[in-house]
């Protein structure tokens, strides 16, 4: 049989397992109703059409997107809670090609190890919550695109499952197109808004970049290993059987290709250009998917292709100094502007640097446990943003609230913001704390190429953060009472006192759906502090039940104490490799930055107030100071201006394209259209113009020249039979 | 005289009777050309019909072939219908616009 003969056929019928199967892989076919937290989305989906289609102008597809998705948890949960082994779990034969020396098998199974777990419990958990907030939020959009909504929202759970269980890349990539899809749905939700659809289109396109190089990376996975199934794949790491196959360029370019992917989904610096832009779309969707969730794909990629990023430790020194200057760069950016949720959006861009950081420096336990806990803290400020939107007209700049925790019905909206707000500020002993000292105190640990100045940048990074979060809280909800509303004024109003447009105005306070959302949220946002102090299964490392979680995955090696690294990173815990370990004021660097990141964390925190709450006016000076000075003044100005990035992009990318276009249009237009098709057409037209005058509509000129043709005719006969004699008539 | 007149006869060559056909055919040719009276134009055509059927029957009689005498049969004929069908047409020419000048009809041209 030659390599060429490909033969396709039914799994069961041929041994599909690689040469030495992976032994801690159990096929769990008992688990099938696992498949449910995937189809419990999709019938959802599906619900929400037939919804839109008969016109349902009740709550309706809110409550089937809720309790569908209440589902998906509950069989997370259940699922957590049964094995803590990875197991694969078959739903159905995808695609399966097998040929003599070679295959290309894509099943639609599900791959179950406690970074799935991980993962699915706050995708699904968060989703439930925030479709139950958003069924409030979406009301004055009932019976227009509320079914709309939520059947968008379920396609994002659909393939936010799909990219994280899947058992292979293409069921990732599968999801990862979803999600963007999802997206660009949910941005462009307000279609009558150009900015809204200018927004969906420039998170597509963005994320198409980092797609080609998902594909790619893919390709060459399965071109270089021959497989793209996650335990065979791992396996083949395991034993170093890659080595025979190993062609060091593909397996080098692997790890790049899977980061411009993560960059572009999770918004790097690159990259990162659309995620402020999508806060175009309704907020649940914000906080939902460009917060907590979606924008945290690119960290899942990372963390469950780890072994191959280590394979290749540039890689990782590249992936740590990216996620190190976007966390600065969105922190700058979002210390200067005025809208409420993008200052959460520069923030989330920021904190996904972070996790980048966390990934580059080793530890995938602390990028791992940061988007745990930020999926908490930023869904429950992007939430509260949300509440803040609807019920002052959608007025988001902090200049214009004041005061909102003393407004009667707002003070759960205040103080759940300041639960988010402590968290994202790494205030000692809240959820944020912790998980950012996990990765911050690993660059000073981890050694690589600059980590140090790193580090020291990310500290400087996290004193920004607590500065310009409690500058939101300090302006929107401290200080004295005061408002204007926006200018998105509901008609369809649900207040029985009502109020006049623009002058009567009355905001009106969040009832019970979002204030229950919001409670429950801030309440897992301050808890999430609590898998860090439970003790671990394993006795060597340590870091409570989110290394636990990430110890059971394929990311295991950047746990605190786990005992395989590669020797050509020094990563040393167990202090048994006697490498340097580094220390920042003499004390190791996990207790100093404890210390540390309190003391900066306080800082900005002070700074916040003194500006923004104690004197305010203070501020206003020290702006128009900074603004008087000439050799300062580029600062301030190149913050509110985004550093004038999009600008960039529009003067390097934008604006040759827009020029080649028109080149082509004009090339188009004149020369294929102009000369040469129009030019064909002319051709007859100028021939008919010489001999048009003669059909003048006078009988006789016809005659005429019927009786001149006829002469002309015979004469030339007659002189033709003159010149052949011989010819003709004697 | 009589006799006379038939030798005269018996001496007319072929030449004779194409000058003749020739002549009745331009007679109807400037006729046509210069005239605007729609009935005078059209029994021009029927001159310049019969000069072509004389040069038919005296190529017959030359050759000694009936083809030409049978020819001119199927163009008086075809004279006959086409008369018929010509004065019908300038009738109605006649009914629209009361008159019966050829340039009144101009409308035709580009």
């Amino acid at each position: 049989m030659t390599g060429t003969t490909i033969a396709i056929r039914i799994a069961e019928s041929i041994p599909a397992v690689p040469a030495v199967p992976m032994a801690d892989v159990v096929e769990a076919t008992s688990h099938w109703w696992a498949g449910f937290i995937l189809w419990c989305p999709l019938i959802s989906l599906v619900l929400c059409g037939l919804c839109a289609a008969f016109r349902v102008k009740s709550k309706l597809p809110a409550w089937i997107t809720v309790l569908s998705l209440a589902c998906s948890f509950t069989f997370t949960v259940i699922l957590g809670n049964l094995e803590d082994v990875p197991e694969r779990i078959n739903l159905f034969e995808w695609i399966a090609v097998f040929w003599s020396d070679g295959s290309f098998v894509a099943n639609f199974a599900l791959y179950i190890d406690s970074l799935t777990i991980l993962w699915m419990s706050f995708v699904t958990g968060l989703g439930t919550l925030i479709a139950l907030y958003a069924s409030e939020y979406m009301e004055p959009d009932l019976g227009k695109g509320y079914a709309r909504f939520f059947a968008g929202v379920s396609v994002f759970l659909f393939a936010m499952g799909c990219l994280v269980m899947g058992d292979n890349l293409l069921m990732l990539y599968l999801g990862w197109e979803g999600v963007g899809f999802a997206s660009y749905w949910l941005i462009g939700y307000y279609y009558r808004r150009p900015e809204a659809v200018a927004a969906a289109k420039k998170a597509f396109i963005v994320n198409r970049i980092g797609d080609l190089g998902l594909a790619l990376a893919i390709y060459l996975i399965w071109a270089t290993f021959g497989t793209i199934q996650y335990n065979e794949l791992m396996t083949l790491l395991d034993e170093g059987t890659y080595a025979t196959v190993y062609e060091h360029w593909s397996v080098e370019a692997i790890p790049y290709l899977l980061m411009l992917a993560a960059f572009g989904k999770s918004a790097q610096l690159p990259l990162y250009i659309w995620l402020p832009d999508a806060m175009e779309g309704p907020t649940p969707v914000s906080a939902l998917i460009h917060a907590a969730t979606m924008v945290t794909a690119g960290i899942y990629l990372i963390a469950r292709m780890y072994p191959f990023f280590l394979l290749e430790p540039t890689s990782l020194h590249v992936v740590a100094w990216v996620g190190g200057l976007t966390a600065l760069l969105a922190a700058t950016i979002g210390m200067a502007q005025y809208d409420i949720k993008r200052i959460f959006a520069y923030s989330t861009v920021s904190q996904l640097g972070f996790m980048f950081l966390g990934l580059g420096v080793l530890t995938t336990y602390g990028a791992s446990y940061h988007v745990f806990t930020h999926a908490f803290f930023k869904a429950v400020l992007f939430l509260t943003a949300g509440a803040v939107m609807h019920g002052f007209a959608g007025q988001l700049d902090l200049r214009k609230l004041s005061g909102l925790r003393r407004m009667k019905g707002w003070r759960i909206v205040a103080w759940t913001m300041f639960v988010g707000c402590i968290c994202l500020a790494g205030f000692p002993f809240t959820s944020g704390y912790f998980s950012k000292d996990a990765i911050l105190a690993e660059a000073f640990v981890t050694q690589g190429p600059g980590f140090e100045i790193l580090g020291w940048i990310a500290i400087f990074t996290a004193f920004l953060t607590a500065y310009y979060t409690f500058r939101v809280w300090c302006r929107v909800c401290a200080g004295p009472v005061h408002f204007e509303p926006g200018d998105e004024l509901h008609d369809d109003d649900h207040h029985d006192d009502g109020h006049d447009e623009g002058h009567g105005f009355h905001p009106h306070a969040p009832r019970f759906a979002i204030n229950f959302v919001l409670v429950v949220i801030a309440a897992g946002a301050l808890l999430a502090s609590v898998p860090y102090f439970m003790t671990n299964e394993v006795s060597d490392i340590k870091g409570g039940w989110i290394a636990d979680m990430v110890n059971d995955s394929t990311a295991a090696s950047g746990i605190p104490g786990h005992a395989e690294h590669p020797g050509t990173i020094a990563h040393d815990h167990s202090g048994d490799h006697g490498h340097h370990h580094g220390s920042i004021l003499g004390m190791d660097p996990h207790v100093a930055m404890y210390y540390i990141s309190g003391v900066v964390g306080g800082v900005g925190l002070f700074l916040a107030f003194w500006l923004h709450l104690w004197r305010r006016q203070d501020a206003d000076r020290l702006r128009s100071w900074l603004l008087a000075r000439a050799w300062i003044r580029w600062l301030p100005v190149a913050m509110e201006n985004k550093w004038y990035v999009d600008e960039v992009y529009h003067a390097l990318v934008r604006a040759p394209l827009w020029l080649l276009g028109h080149i082509f249009h004009g090339f188009d237009r004149y020369i294929i259209d102009g000369l040469l098709v129009d030019g064909t057409a002319r051709l007859p037209r100028l021939v008919a113009k010489w001999f048009q005058p003669l059909q003048n509509g006078m009988l006789q000129s016809y005659a005429i020249t019927m009786a001149g043709g006829a002469a002309l005719i015979a004469l030339l006969m007659i002189l033709m039979m003159q010149f052949f004699e011989g010819g003709g008539v004697q | 005289m009589t006799l006379q007149l038939a030798v005269t006869f018996s001496q007319l060559s072929l030449s004779h009777y194409l000058v003749m056909s020739s002549v009745l055919f331009v007679i109807g040719l400037v006729g046509f050309l210069t005239r605007r009276n729609l009935i005078v134009m059209f029994l021009c055509t029927e001159l310049m019909f019969q000069a072509a059927a004389i040069a038919f029957v005296a190529f017959g009689r030359y050759w000694y072939d009936f083809t030409g005498q049978v020819f001119v049969i199927f163009i008086l004929t075809v004279a006959a219908a086409e008369a018929a069908l010509a004065l019908a047409l300038v009738v109605l020419l006649y009914r629209r616009r009361s008159t019966l000048n050829a340039d009144e009809w101009m409308e035709l041209s580009e």
